[in-house]
């Protein structure tokens, strides 16, 4: 089963994808688009795993040691900053909405449409 | 389109999505594959850096662009809950009333603020050698200032946090990195080139840039991210719209139970 | 200072810029600031208008942090600015200087306690958008992607006592995050494939690769973020959703550049990584976004008719125009890389000063409603002008640049896509149709007062928070002076012929896979082959005057049509009504607002893209 990482990071985003579109909440929308962000940290994880690697620093091991690929692990690390400051901006967006608004059921958001 | 129809629309779309996601999947290099060539690169590059965690020469030496660009967005997105979270013209600000707390919390709050605050440190500090660096630090930081709020209530947290400074804290430090790309470009190098001594692999001081820029994203990260919940429990503890002053509003998505405290 | 150090600090100076404001900003009055952002914006352009000249015929390339690369392998990124690149860039300094200008005491900017935080947000946004339209790298490009796209959600809901703002960012922010984390899954995808995140690292590894499932999928993958972002049908429902609702200033921004920054992304990157030998075959991307761009065209060209909120109908107007510069890159040529450049150039202007003549509209009347606003625009006479002159250009009246784009445009779909000549007029026509019934109703009072008799999904526009609360003062001068160098501007491009030849041989370039790959490593060689022609032509000049024509009929007809008494053109009117409404409504009652929905289209959206491209690779 050596492409059973890779499928379920697809699966993490299809699942997140669904819960947005059945979603009756923006937050909970919200969050699902955070569950399906979370498919590229498990996808960029899986394809940089090296067989036997530990965490790639060098502070207390020796040079030749084997590690995991280190460019997914920065890569992951950004995502996870651009991921959390995206979401933070979205929910304050929908704070204000639903003092705005009375609520933020997508079925009831209505001010935009034609 | 109705609720059942879009369903249906998108899981026959998820269909198609699966199918050729699981394709695609067989045609990707065998999990943990030894062959990672940029991997291999970086790390070779990093020893020639004498950067001990290669994470953060990838991070702030190797790819220094990427995290400008990254740690641009935290900053504009710190910019965006200021002006999104600001008290509109027809809210205004109401004293928190001071809350109860057990025992027990207090105790626990005041022994771990300044140990949590220490391990901030010490991660920010050893970023170019060890797992860490100035984001994890930054956030362990920014909220364990938080266990204030927790161990006694939100006037004993804003006493402690000066927001004023943070926020200029945290522009100076985004300028301070954009700014430090210069340092190359003055000495004839590239923009953002690591042109500092590189001390020696292991120490504290190795990795010249890197630690520089590092105690930046630090900076960045720790005010950055206080502010930005500053913004946030302010619209739940203090903040108070017209429609809560009614009583119309019924309990907000965005913490009711803060307003409480 | 070196030509490559230019690249680097097209980024770099604004993004100070912003820290210098929000740190001095509340030690400044007000006209400090402005004053600041402006000399701000102005460093930009005269750095970007540098590199625009040293860098001339070709490309200029920085290795950041010096991380040349040895032997072929490097760990570094890369930056590779071509005129094609530096061009759009420079546009959007540009622009952002003009919006600059235009916000000179336009309205106060919230929140009080922290003066100078809108214009660092414009200047970060600045910032993001030169960063993707220089970078040569593909991850670097998902960074500033999501960096433009977070300033671009916080300036949309930045009027937060207003429900509609924070819905339409709302919708922005999760449709267009959703389409940057797929891209980022094929950036995964091809890293696993090639070990590599340069563009031109990845299309050289792909080279040992045959074609399969894993290629198409990262294909269709990277592709949703700038698809998404260029609000191509059907990833464009939350375009009109935004775009109608943001500051002025801002909509000037999203309409004018950033969406087609998008379309940039989409040619960018196929040319690059995709197009060499066992990529995406060139037939292939030509089909299968020469179609997506007609439907994006036509979809955009109706509903914009439909519209009566002035800033929907011109943001619908958007969608159609990035459906023609979608065709346009599509079509595979220089000569259609040329002529979407010299489009957009004419496009940005003539779209950001429509915009900006909107936005004194909403700040007398506090409406941007074409029923309600019926005949209070006639004593802002300058403001008419500007708007009548606005609709003619995007019509592609010649000798505005929009007219010379559409006109080569026109030219290079006509050996293969004969029937595409009735898209490009249609579409302009349609388009700027509706922008000229609303500036005859509105400015001039023609017609008979339009009535309400529409009863299906709508949003009418009245009602909106003014964006300045003073209604009784004069309008600044620099709000209709603005627009009035912006539509020069679009003016310049048609008329200089400097322009039109130096972006034909930058569109040689662009399409140049090999030579972009050289330039990277090395002094590349020139391209081969002609430059295409890019000056204006008999048939150029006949289509754009065609287009023009039927612009001016189709919005008579509108405004006057009713007035006429004859039975015959009575029941001419109602029959088309009738077709219309059994064809537009279901149309119109897609674009619901409604965030589950454009979820699903984007899903629908991915899944034809996947399966239209395996059938042809």
């Amino acid at each position: 089963m050596s492409v059973f990482p890779y499928l379920v990071a697809g699966w993490i985003l299809l699942i997140g994808l669904y819960g947005m579109v059945r979603s009756r909440d923006a937050i909970h929308t919200i969050g699902c688009l955070a569950v399906a962000q979370s498919s590229t940290y498990v996808l960029l994880l899986a394809v940089g795993y090296r067989r036997g690697g530990t965490s790639p620093y060098f502070s207390d091991t020796p040079k030749s040691t084997t590690v995991v690929d280190p460019v997914v692990q920065a890569l992951a690390l950004t995502d996870v900053v651009v991921g959390a400051t995206v979401t933070a901006l979205l929910l304050a967006l929908a704070i204000q909405l639903r003092k705005r608004h009375g609520t933020i059921d997508p079925d009831s958001l209505t001010g935009l449409k034609g | 389109m109705s609720r059942r129809l879009r369903t249906c629309l998108f899981l026959a779309a998820a269909v198609v999505l699966a199918a050729f996601y699981a394709a695609a999947c067989t045609g990707l290099p065998h999990f943990a594959g030894l062959v990672h060539p940029y991997g291999t690169r970086a790390v070779a590059a990093a020893f020639r850096q004498r950067t001990a965690n290669v994470i953060s020469s990838i991070n702030f030496d190797q790819r220094a662009f990427d995290t400008l660009g990254e740690e641009s967005i935290l900053f504009a997105a710190v910019l965006g809950a200021i002006v999104l979270l600001r008290r509109a013209r027809d809210e205004r600000e109401a004293a928190p009333a001071p809350g109860r707390v057990m025992p027990s919390t207090r105790l626990f709050g005041t022994v771990m603020l300044p140990i949590t605050l220490l391990t901030g440190f010490y991660i920010v500090a050893h970023g170019q050698l060890s797992p860490g660096g100035g984001f994890q630090g930054g956030v362990i930081l920014a909220t364990g200032l938080h266990l204030a709020y927790i161990a006694a209530d939100y006037r004993a947290l804003e006493r402690i946090r000066p927001l004023a400074s943070l926020d200029v804290a945290d522009a100076l430090a985004a300028g301070a990195f954009a700014a430090l790309g210069f340092v190359g470009i003055a000495k004839g190098a590239a923009y953002l080139q690591n042109v500092l001594p590189l001390g020696t692999f292991g120490q504290l001081s190795s990795g010249g840039l890197v630690p520089v820029i590092n105690a930046a994203v630090g900076v960045e990260v720790g005010s950055g991210i206080v502010v930005l919940i500053a913004h946030f429990i302010d619209q739940a503890v203090e903040i108070e719209s017209p429609s809560t002053q009614d009583g119309q509003r019924p309990d907000d998505a965005s913490g009711a139970d803060g307003g409480n405290r | 200072m070196p030509t490559q150090d230019l690249l680097p600090l097209a980024v770099a100076v604004p993004l100070l810029g912003a820290v210098l404001l929000v740190v001095a900003g509340r030690r400044l009055p007000r006209v400090a600031i402005d004053g600041l952002v402006t000399a701000l914006a102005a460093a930009d352009v005269a750095d970007l208008a540098l590199l625009w000249a040293r860098t001339g015929d070709g490309r200029s390339v920085a290795w950041l942090g010096g991380w040349r690369p040895v032997h072929g392998e490097g760990v570094g990124i890369v930056m590779v600015g071509d005129r094609i690149g530096i061009g759009l860039a420079l546009l959007t300094a540009v622009l952002i200087l003009a919006v600059v200008g235009y916000s000179w005491r336009y309205f106060e900017q919230p929140p009080t306690e922290h003066p100078g935080t809108f214009p660092a947000l414009i200047l970060v946004f600045e910032a993001g958008m030169c960063g993707f339209a220089l970078t040569g790298d593909l991850f670097n490009a998902f960074v500033f992607f999501e960096l433009m796209g977070a300033v671009a959600y916080a300036l949309t809901g930045f009027r937060i006592e207003d429900p509609r703002p924070l819905q339409g960012a709302l919708t922005f922010g999760i449709v267009n995050s959703l389409a940057a984390y797929a891209s980022l899954l094929g950036i995964g995808l091809l890293y696993a494939r090639t070990g590599e995140l340069g563009f031109a690292q990845i299309g050289q590894h792909l080279a040992h690769h045959r074609v399969d499932a894993l290629l198409v999928a990262a294909f269709v993958l990277v592709l949703t973020g700038p698809l998404v972002k260029a609000a191509v049908a059907p990833f464009h429902f939350w375009l009109p959703d935004a775009h109608a609702v943001a500051p002025t200033p801002v909509c000037m921004l999203l309409s004018g550049v950033m969406v087609e920054l998008g379309i940039y992304g989409i040619a960018r990157i196929y040319w690059t990584v995709f197009s060499g030998p066992h990529g995406i075959p060139m037939a292939c991307f030509r089909d299968t976004f020469v179609a997506f761009g007609a439907l994006t065209a036509v979809v955009g060209a109706v509903m914009c008719w439909q519209q009566r909120h002035l800033k929907r109908m011109l943001a619908f107007s958007t969608v159609g125009h990035v459906g023609l510069f979608l065709i346009g890159v599509a079509l595979v040529t220089p000569e259609g890389v040329a002529g979407t450049a010299l489009y957009v150039a004419g496009h940005a202007g003539v779209k950001a000063a429509l915009f900006a003549v909107t936005g004194v509209l909403l700040d007398r009347h506090g409406s941007v409603d074409e029923y309600g606003l019926y005949g209070r625009g006639r004593e802002l006479r300058l403001g008419g002008v500007l708007f009548t002159v606005g609709g003619l250009a995007l019509a592609g009246l010649p000798p505005f640049g929009t007219g010379l784009g559409k006109a080569v445009l026109e030219h290079a779909a006509l050996s293969r896509f004969p029937w595409l000549l009735v898209v490009f007029v249609g579409v302009s026509a349609l388009t700027a149709g509706a922008v000229l019934r609303a500036a005859a109703r509105v400015f001039a009072g023609a017609g008979p007062r339009p009535r309400e008799r529409y009863a299906g999904p709508e949003t009418t526009g009245g009602g909106e928070e003014p964006e300045i609360r003073d209604p009784s003062r004069a309008v600044p001068p620099p709000m209709l002076a603005v627009p009035a160098v912006l539509l020069l501007g679009a003016l310049a491009v048609g008329v200089l012929p400097g322009i039109g030849r130096q972006l034909a041989l930058a569109a040689r370039l662009f399409t140049d896979r090999a030579g972009y790959v050289a330039a990277l490593y090395g002094p590349a060689p020139a391209p081969s082959g002609a430059s295409p022609a890019t000056g204006w032509t008999a048939e150029g000049v006949s289509l754009g005057l065609l287009s023009t024509l039927l612009a001016l009929v189709v919005a008579a007809l509108a405004v006057w049509g009713p007035a006429v008494p004859s039975g015959a053109v009575h029941r001419a009117r109602e029959t088309l009504s009738a077709t219309g409404r059994r064809v537009v409504l279901p149309l119109r009652r897609l674009h619901s607002g409604h965030i589950g929905d454009y979820v699903s289209w984007l899903a629908v959206g991915l899944a034809v893209l996947l399966v239209v491209t395996a059938a042809q690779v």
